[in-house]
């Protein structure tokens, strides 16, 4: 038995747990002397982190781990250091509405019936790429810099839960807003509020259609709005609430569709139509006279027509379901537990959502107090994602971080672009969609360049690019597909400052004793200039 | 900011510490006889009733009003195939394929299984156990009952994952699919992968993996070493798909260790404007039937004894939604392409597009299984016996009697 302390509470955790009296529960965290204090802080830091900084192992050492991820569970106690502030402040386009980014970044609109030219369309599309540019670097800097790093990690669970693609159509334009304003508030909050967010931002209704989900023969069907679209009414309930196992039919993905005729996007560019009030600047608007105000029956309940309110009383039944409660605590678990995890933990969240209403912060706080969490078998068991493995690496590096774009493009890479994965179910945290001969070869490339002080992470990257350089890599099974993304540089980059090789000891420290004696013994006995390198690619690093 | 310079800096001492695999030393004779499955996999779900367009069902226009290929002769209308069916007009570079009897499509095919979700889908097409959802590929479970010994390429994921369908006991190797393919790389300094070697020397699934990375990438830098000499003049393909098509097909052509090799492709779910004969599916079927053309052109000699196997996870509703798109369906088409396909004809049991002939009222129906397409494949291309087949689709059907034609002689 790794943790003596737990066994007396294990018959009855998952009863405590049921009657919801664990909501402050004293951690059943093992304190044996096989795991230590620090060997606790590591294994933290790296579930609700993105892995410690030279010095936060100590740190949180002394914090106690149990108030460190108390405290990482409430980030607003966690200032946010005054230069990183400043630097997510120049990000200007962060800031703007969905309407005002359409505005000011959206393709020109035809001129007195004269179509724009095909020079003006891709101008717009070129000068919008600041919008992506900015939300990247946004997303590294805090996943590198930021103290809350909770939070960070919450913000890419759910971005990608609710997976949105710049690499379509208008959601270039939205995507950093679509993080920024549906899904970065509402990441410890209740889900049901997470969920509205999302259902409203344009970029998911632009991106799983149902900006243009009409009634046929409504009064406001036209066109190309004429009839149903069940992209978004599926993905509602596959893979937002329910899951795809979760017992709905196709009857229900139709009746869902009908129900969310007419939510969208707001008319005439943004601006509304004449003689009525103008749309909200958040782009989202609900058009009665595309919306079918019959009846419905969805999942058995009995919807009366009533527009908009119809939508809401579904997300609540959404989001009450014990299916849905089942679903989010399995991929909560599997995130920060364990690829294929314990279903009696999986039950003990469900039981928490229910008991709370689906509140996330008190979901994840019964997990990070939960013996499948602090099981050794646990620790360093995850296989790190591309993303997860980069941003790790330049914070175990500690070097500063002023440009994403080399992080951005070795992710891309390995098949994981930041905010272009095509498909709505986003991208797998899994060892088996992840461990690839390819990927380890990239990620040796990738820990070498950076232990040479080859990356140019800590300078400044130079303006967005011109026309025709860099191309940013493909996305995996995006070959066909053309995006507006920041131009990424890869792994290889031209040094433009004599480069500073890194220290392997000082990286060592700073990651604890996670390193086997096996690797320990072939660091120690390589060639000094390779040692950091291998530091960084070491297997033990390649997990969390 | 350019990856060369760095290149050349990180590239000194390549090639020194190759072990000379040379071409003739690993493969010369693989146990199938030289033949070749490749499989491309469409991933969103295309919309098989605009590729292989059934013109003469009373119902198929009808049901689209507004994104039907016109019929063949119109202008930009379908390119007719046999007389009921014609083939997407933004396909034409296929047309001699198809002249040449190369070129086959299994219509009406798809899964038992009715899921309407794209991934659940797409994991009973590459785990080939529809429903059940084994957790390996079909692919992987391929590449164990070949006979022969097992080289580092001889199953190729092109692509930065390993998906599915190649995922299994067997190690297979993965390659980058663009102009990345072949380049020089900092672990080809021998002091470099010297030290990797020692941290890798296990046998975790990390380990093995580094060591296929390692070996899959000398068999490849010997490969494309020699090709670059019979390169197109030093003409760099071109960019897109058909480049990377054309990178792919020389790869293959030059390493006949590779035996199976599979690629996705993605974009192909269509809910909203996805046009007709032009439009949006149409700007995406261009450049693959383009790649298509030129990987069978870049494949020469080995095109002879190369299949190429194009599949979906589903196809899309028979009519079109209220925005000019199409959702999530049942039925599909199949395509089959190489030397040895009996192709020339569309294959599979028209169910018809009619009320009452369509699944739940609204799809395609299914009349093939896409696992018959694959199980003739295994025993007629590649001459694998019957007794292998249950190892590969297990609980397979028997396939239609004109299935079993399809390829081979």
């Amino acid at each position: 038995m790794p943790c003596s302390r737990t066994t007396p509470l294990k018959s009855s955790f998952a009863l405590l747990v049921g009657l919801a009296i664990l909501a402050r529960a004293p951690s059943v965290r093992a304190e044996s002397a096989t795991l230590g204090q620090e060997g606790a802080a590591a294994h933290a830091l790296d579930r609700l982190g993105y892995g410690p900084r030279p010095g936060d192992l100590q740190a949180v050492t002394a914090e106690g781990v149990d108030r460190w991820i108390d405290v990482q569970l409430n980030p607003e106690r966690i200032p946010v250091p005054a230069d990183l502030q400043q630097r997510l402040d120049s990000f200007e386009t962060l800031r703007l509405s969905p309407v005002e980014l359409f505005k000011q970044y959206g393709p020109p609109r035809a001129e007195r019936g004269v179509k724009p030219t095909p020079e003006e369309m891709k101008a717009s599309r070129q000068r919008a790429r600041v919008i992506m540019a900015e939300a990247v670097q946004a997303r590294f800097l805090r996943a590198v810099d930021s103290p809350r790093q909770l939070q960070e990690v919450m913000v890419d669970f759910w971005f990608n839960h609710f997976n949105v693609s710049a690499a379509k159509g208008l959601d270039y334009l939205w995507t950093g807003s679509f993080e920024e304003t549906a899904i970065r508030p509402h990441v410890f909050g209740r889900f049901r509020d997470l969920l509205e967010a999302t259902a409203k931002h344009p970029a998911m209704l632009f991106y799983l259609d149902n900006w243009q989900n009409t009634e046929p023969g409504s009064p406001g069907a036209k066109r190309r709005e004429d009839g149903l679209n069940e992209n978004y009414a599926r993905e509602l309930m596959e893979l937002h609430t329910l899951g795809v196992d979760g017992g709905y039919t196709q009857q229900d993905v139709i009746a869902l569709a009908h129900i969310l005729t007419g939510w969208g996007l707001p008319p005439g560019r943004g601006g509304g139509r004449p003689g009525l009030p103008p749309p909200s600047p958040d782009g989202f608007y609900f058009d009665a006279e595309r919306h079918d105000f019959s009846d419905k029956v969805f999942l058995g309940h009995t919807i009366r027509g009533s527009g908009q309110a119809e939508v809401e009383q579904v997300l609540d039944i959404l989001a009450r379901s014990p299916t849905t409660a089942h679903h989010l605590s399995y991929q909560l678990a599997q995130y920060f537990v364990a690829d294929e995890p314990d279903p009696v933990l999986v039950d003990v969240l469900a039981k928490r959502y229910l008991a709370t209403d689906g509140n996330i912060r008190e979901v994840l706080r019964t997990l990070f107090h939960s013996e499948q969490f602090w099981d050794r078998k646990t620790f360093e068991a995850k296989y790190k994602t591309p993303y997860q493995y980069v941003v790790s690496a330049v914070r175990a590096a500690g070097v500063p971080m002023l440009n994403a774009r080399p992080l951005y493009g070795t992710a891309a890479q390995m098949g994981m672009p930041v905010y272009a994965y095509l498909t709505p179910e986003g991208y797998k945290n899994t060892r088996d969609a992840w461990l690839s001969p390819d990927a380890t070869a990239k990620r040796l490339t990738f820990a070498t360049a950076l232990a040479a002080g080859r990356l140019p992470v800590d300078r400044p990257p130079p303006p967005e690019a011109a026309p025709g350089e860099a191309p940013m890599p493909k996305p995996p099974g995006g070959a066909l597909v053309g995006l507006a993304m920041p131009a990424s540089d890869g792994v290889a980059a031209e040094p433009a400052i004599k480069p500073v090789p890194l220290d392997a000891q000082a990286i060592l420290a700073g990651l604890g004793h996670r390193f086997g004696p096996r690797t320990l013994d072939a660091i120690n006995t390589a060639d000094p200039k390779l040692q950091a390198a291998m530091v960084l690619g070491s297997p033990e690093f390649m997990q969390r | 900011m350019d990856r060369r310079s760095f290149l050349r800096l990180s590239a000194l001492g390549l090639g020194a510490g190759l072990i000379p695999v040379g071409r003739s030393g690993w493969a010369a004779q693989g146990g199938t006889g030289g033949k070749r499955l490749v499989v491309v996999f469409l991933r969103g779900a295309v919309d098989g009733l605009n590729v292989v367009v059934p013109y003469a069902d009373p119902a198929y226009h009808d049901l689209r009003p507004s994104i039907a290929i016109p019929r063949p002769g119109a202008a930009v209308g379908a390119l007719d195939l046999d007389g009921h069916f014609g083939l997407h007009p933004a396909l034409a570079s296929l047309m001699p394929l198809w002249q040449q009897r190369n070129l086959a499509f299994i219509h009406a095919s798809g899964s038992p299984d009715t899921t309407r979700s794209h991934f659940d889908a797409q994991l009973d097409i590459e785990t080939g156990t529809p429903g059940r959802r084994t957790t390996d590929g079909w692919m992987n479970r391929l590449l164990a009952v070949l006979p022969g010994p097992h080289t580092a390429n001889q199953g190729v994921a092109f692509g930065p994952t390993v998906p599915r369908i190649l995922s299994g006991k067997l190690q297979v190797a993965n390659l980058p699919m663009g102009k990345e393919m072949g380049k020089a790389s900092i672990l080809d300094q021998p002091a470099v992968s010297s030290a990797f070697d020692k941290l890798y020397a296990g046998t975790d699934a990390m380990s093995v993996a580094y060591r296929q990375a390692q070996q899959s990438r000398q068999e490849v830098m010997a490969t494309i070493d020699h090709e670059t000499q019979e390169a197109d003049n030093g003409a760099p393909p071109p960019d897109g798909f058909a480049g990377d098509a054309r990178r792919l097909a020389r790869l293959i052509a030059n390493d006949p260790s590779i035996q199976l090799a599979f690629l996705a492709l993605g974009g192909w779910d269509t809910h909203v404007n996805q046009g007709g004969a032009t439009g949006q599916l149409a700007n995406r079927l261009k450049p693959l039937g383009d790649g298509l053309a030129s990987f069978v052109e870049g494949l020469g000699q080995a095109y002879r004894d190369t299949v190429i196997l194009v599949v979906s996870e589903f196809g899309r509703t028979a009519h079109e939604n209220g925005n000019g798109g199409t959702d999530h369906g049942h039925g599909n088409a199949m395509w089959l392409l190489g030397g040895g396909v009996a192709g020339g004809r569309v294959y599979g049991a028209w169910p018809g597009l009619g009320t009452g002939q369509l699944h739940e009222g609204r799809d395609l129906a299914v009349t093939t299984d896409f696992r018959s397409v694959i199980g003739t494949i295994a025993q007629r291309h590649l001459r694998l016996p019957d007794t292998a087949l249950n190892t590969i689709m297990p609980a397979m059907p028997q396939a239609p009697g004109e299935i079993t034609r399809i390829v081979g002689a």
